[in-house]
């Protein structure tokens, strides 16, 4: 039987917008805590490690986020790691976001001029102590635009958990519409849902932008 | 760890493969062509003297940016025909990705029309240029060279995000591998080989992106520093 496309289908996808939302920030703070690493790794003065950073963020940039996706998620059984959706979509947007949040903040933090280094470096403050009280906060003020930025591509990002069997807004659509058969409505809906979820963030983004127009902020986050 | 790799059943049917990935290859340099003309008619439009215009195009450029490809494929694939456009997965994929990337490059000539200085364009008016002259060598030309390394990076996102639109089953290189799977169960190996294929193209379009940089524009880069 054919259901109609009442107000219950359509509180459904509104409220499948939590399980984007939490996806979105189980992503953003696992990838934002690697990607912290990732980027000071990224500059470390050791070689070998800072180049195969450089590796690991080219492989993520230089492949699709849905082949990631497929990989944790038909991987994770490899590594004895529990095999589902939530565990795949999850690690695999880690992994995507860290990469490209790294990218972006290792961009910040070279962005701060090289006399702050040498300052904190004259007052005797050790290489974690320069980065921490010295680089790090005013690195912090040219990475909040292109963050803010990235946390939209991010949002976008999750519904390919849709993919892999994940339940979030765009599951949902495909639910919703295999037992309606409205498609029009319902992805006009989803696209609706998306946009008030993003649109918000990159209007915020923009402003941010502008408020540091005379800071020289790096643009590109794509490596490769 | 007990699991057995076996890559000589992928290896099998790796002419397959490299079918999918030279239609991956097809589909994206169309796309990149297709949609830097629409994001060159997108940033004439947002520099209009018509405000509709304007405004028209910027709720394009914003629809796009904040709503995932994924949904627009699936609302140009599933959603359109309701409105008696029915187009073949191919076609639709093709639709998708420019109409996607047409957005992005919009913003990206866009600003590089906006880099271009005031004077510059009352110097060309100065020397007699056309409206036409200016338009092409005075403001186009240095954007574009300006912002190539921007579209070129959106170009290659764009190529990537093109295994989304296996989900409607357009032909290329996921959908490709996804029938493998299919029929060898080795999910595993089989994306681990197509995570390569596309990484080689990554920096295969990025070194093609190099090359047209160096030919197209190192005449202009040379006047710039007399």
């Amino acid at each position: 039987m054919i259901r109609e496309f009442t107000f219950d289908e359509f509180w459904f996808l509104v409220l499948a917008v939590r399980w984007t939302i939490l996806l979105s920030a189980i992503a953003f703070i696992g990838g934002g805590a690697a990607g912290l690493v990732i980027a000071i790794l990224r500059i470390s003065p050791r070689k070998p490690l800072a180049r195969m950073i450089a590796g690991y963020i080219r492989v993520l940039q230089g492949t699709p986020l849905l082949i990631q996706l497929y990989l944790v998620y038909f991987g994770a059984s490899l590594f004895h790691i529990r095999s589902d959706a939530w565990t795949a979509a999850a690690l695999g947007l880690i992994l995507y976001a860290s990469a490209f949040l790294g990218e972006i903040w290792r961009g910040c933090i070279q962005a701060v001029p090289r006399e702050q280094w040498e300052a904190a470096n004259a007052l005797g403050l050790g290489y974690l102590s320069q980065l921490r009280f010295v680089i790090l906060p005013q690195a912090l003020r040219i990475a909040l635009p292109p963050t803010v930025g990235f946390l939209v591509q991010l949002l976008k990002g999750t519904s390919l958990a849709s993919i892999i069997g994940f339940t979030e807004l765009t599951r949902a659509a495909q639910i919703v519409n295999n037992a309606t058969f409205r498609p029009f409505s319902v992805y006009a809906t989803v696209v609706v849902l998306y946009f008030a979820l993003c649109w918000p963030l990159s209007v915020l983004s923009e402003r941010l932008e502008r408020r540091l127009e005379h800071v020289e902020a790096p643009t590109a986050a794509l490596v490769i | 760890m007990e699991y057995v790799f076996q890559f000589g059943i992928v290896w099998r049917d790796i002419d397959t493969l490299l079918l999918g990935a030279w239609l991956t290859a097809r589909l994206s340099a169309i796309s990149m062509v297709l949609g830097l003309v629409v994001g060159v008619a997108g940033a004439l439009a947002r520099a209009s003297r018509f405000r509709t215009l304007r405004a028209i195009t910027r709720g394009y450029v914003e629809a796009i940016r904040n709503t995932p490809f994924l949904v627009q494929v699936l609302f140009v694939y599933l959603g359109l025909p309701s409105l008696g456009i029915r187009l073949t997965p191919g076609q639709a994929a093709l639709l998708a990705m420019v109409v996607n990337l047409g957005a992005y490059a919009t913003e990206i000539v866009r600003a590089g029309i906006k880099a271009v200085p005031a004077g510059q364009i009352e110097a060309g008016k100065a020397l007699g240029l056309s409206p036409w002259h200016i338009l092409r060598l005075v403001i186009f030309l240095p954007a574009l060279r300006a912002v190539f390394p921007a579209l070129g990076s959106q170009f290659i996102l764009v190529m990537l995000a093109s295994s989304v639109v296996s989900v409607i089953s357009a032909e290329e290189l996921t959908a490709v591998a996804d029938t493998l799977v299919a029929r060898n169960f080795r999910s595993f190996e089989v994306y681990l080989v197509v995570a390569a294929f596309y990484l080689a193209m990554s920096l295969g379009f990025q070194a093609a992106f190099a090359a047209i940089h160096r030919a197209f524009f190192s005449r202009w880069a040379m006047a710039d520093t007399r």
